[in-house]
């Protein structure tokens, strides 16, 4: 069986969701080629012809594609379906944002999210914010699938698969007017080895940046934060963890004034070690946190500052 | 213009679910349901682009059991103005959605779909995307700001790293981010009024199409449980344990 990994990537650089995509993909079959959508993807092609296990990458390149319209990438991918029995996407917002619509054109049901791959056709899944893990078997002939990344290790280096061409897409009933895009140095916070994330508690937009980036510049963690700290304006949307924000698993995750709601924990509760800093000793993030300081953040940021420096951080 | 909202019916977001023990699936059996929260958005959106003149007829839309009649309630009550309720006993999966609304779309020929981008439940954002694909519209998702002018709507979305700006082609399907707006709550006379805003009662065979799953479900399992944690005294303990677990 033959599977097709749509690429994640920004033009420049294959994004890390890729990587981890194809190693689900590779415990499907061993026929794993990768697709790149953009415009200017040379760079991007030859990253993910270096992945380990690939067979072949193709290259579709047009304007929309480079813009990530949904309709034209989902032309490029139908473009090539027919020579695959699966086609795997990672569960980005672009990912999720055209896979559905490749699903629809095939008549197949998408499969979202998964964290499992079973058997060639049976893939576990959270549903539920993650309250509850769903098993499902496909009957489709072709399968469109999109992974969470978190849930995979990264294909590792070392292939040298052969780069081919193929026809670009353009989406002519919509187009593209402008992007605005965080800046960060940080590392990125879904693929971050340790992730510092703040709360409503913070009480300002100041007292976040103050008190929170700090410590993640500290330990060389990215920066998240939860939605009622979004919502208040405290943070930028993309740093939302949750079920309706990015989905995370890093090594070490620090929540600081957060009470741990059901749809905090759904994008963090598969982290390796679990810190929360709380003053409220009831707070629902207690229950799930490795260990926990019962703690105004404001004295036990400093206090943790200091203890890092003593301990050669 | 007119704008379509799809809602759904789904268990409370802030009910803590749990799973039957022969594992077959959520237990639904006396929970809270509510409207999904995201379609409370796009109903909310919906209304305000009534208020501004851009919409002049919102209609409801909900599938499901004879009980998502109260969900298309709370939406007449938050400004709609008249509801589709298409009743199944089954939960049909978001192909089969996509193809119902596809259905009702053909039949109101509204110019804008305004819908959530994904249901809490199912948590399978897909409905949307699908919509617009079976329909040939362009779609617009994780909408964070929406502006309609003419024959064009230019969404803000929310993507990773950022936010994007497109500007689609109407009709078209666009699907509400959280930030979109902050719905509105029915006030009780609008709640009273809501009662006598019709709702058309259809079925899924009225419309002719195959809902039946294409996905088995094999099983649904709760997801494992974490080892109780320790709370510390002080920050050195907590640095000294994060050394030794080798995370630092």
């Amino acid at each position: 069986m033959a599977v097709l990994v749509v690429a994640d990537n920004d033009n420049a650089h294959l994004r890390d969701g890729t990587h981890k995509t194809v190693t689900a993909a590779l415990k499907l079959s061993g026929e794993v080629d990768v697709l790149v959508l953009g415009q200017g993807v040379s760079g991007v092609a030859a990253e993910a012809a270096k992945i380990a296990g690939v067979r072949k990458v193709l290259v579709s390149e047009s304007e929309a594609l480079g813009h990530g319209i949904a309709e034209a990438e989902a032309d490029a991918v139908l473009a090539v379906a027919g020579a695959y029995d699966a086609i795997l996407v990672p569960a980005t917002s672009g990912g999720k944002n055209f896979a559905p619509r490749v699903a629809a054109k095939l008549d197949v049901a998408p499969i979202s999210d998964i964290v499992e791959v079973v058997s060639a056709d049976t893939f576990t899944r959270p549903i539920y914010a993650g309250n509850a893990l769903e098993t499902v078997q496909t009957s489709d002939a072709k399968k469109v699938i999109t992974v969470r990344p978190t849930a995979f290790a990264a294909a590792g280096e070392g292939g040298s698969a052969p780069i081919e061409t193929v026809g670009g897409a353009d989406a002519a009933k919509t187009r593209f007017v402008s992007e605005e895009m965080v800046k960060s140095d940080r590392p990125e916070l879904a693929a971050a080895k340790i992730v510092v994330s703040g709360g409503r508690a913070m009480g300002s937009a100041e007292e976040f940046s103050a008190v929170i980036e700090p410590l993640a510049d500290k330990l060389g963690a990215a920066v998240g934060a939860s939605r009622a700290a979004v919502d208040a304006g405290y943070a930028p949307n993309d740093y939302q963890v949750g079920q309706t924000g990015k989905v995370v698993a890093p090594s070490l995750y620090i929540a600081i004034g957060i009470s741990g709601a059901i749809q905090h924990l759904a994008g963090m509760k598969d982290s390796k070690i679990i810190v929360a800093i709380n003053k409220d000793a009831d707070a629902p993030i207690f229950q799930i946190a490795d260990y926990g300081l019962v703690a105004d953040y404001k004295s036990a940021v400093p206090d943790l500052m200091n203890a890092l420096t003593a301990a050669g951080k | 213009m007119k704008v379509l909202v799809p809602v759904k019916r789904v268990i409370d977001y802030n009910v803590k679910v749990r799973v039957k023990p022969d594992q077959t699936g959520v237990d639904l059996a006396n929970v809270k349901m509510s409207m999904n929260p995201f379609c409370e958005i796009a109903v909310e959106e919906a209304v305000r682009l009534k208020e501004k003149g851009a919409a002049d007829e919102v209609v409801i839309v909900s599938i499901g059991p004879q009980q998502a009649q109260e969900t298309i309630r709370t939406a007449l009550a938050m400004g709609g103005d008249r509801g589709i309720l298409i009743t199944t006993d089954a939960d049909p999966e978001p192909l089969a959605v996509a193809k119902l609304l596809a259905a009702v779309v053909a039949e109101e020929q509204p110019n804008l779909v305004l819908m959530g981008k994904q249901a809490i439940d199912g948590d399978n954002n897909a409905v949307g995307q699908m919509l617009s694909a079976l329909l040939g519209w362009p779609q617009a998702t994780y909408a964070s700001a929406i502006e309609v002018s003419g024959a064009t709507a230019k969404v803000t979305r929310e993507v990773d790293g950022g936010l994007q700006t497109l500007d689609v082609d109407l009709p078209a399907v666009v699907t509400a981010d959280l930030r979109l707006n902050e719905p509105r709550y029915a006030s009780l006379p609008n709640i009273m009024k809501a009662k006598k805003k019709e709702i058309a009662a259809k079925t899924v065979a009225d419309y002719g199409v195959d809902v039946a799953p294409r996905l088995k479900v094999v099983k649904v399992a709760e997801p494992a449980k974490r080892s109780a944690g320790v709370k510390l005294e002080s920050a050195t303990d907590l640095v000294s344990k994060l050394k030794t677990a080798g995370v630092l």
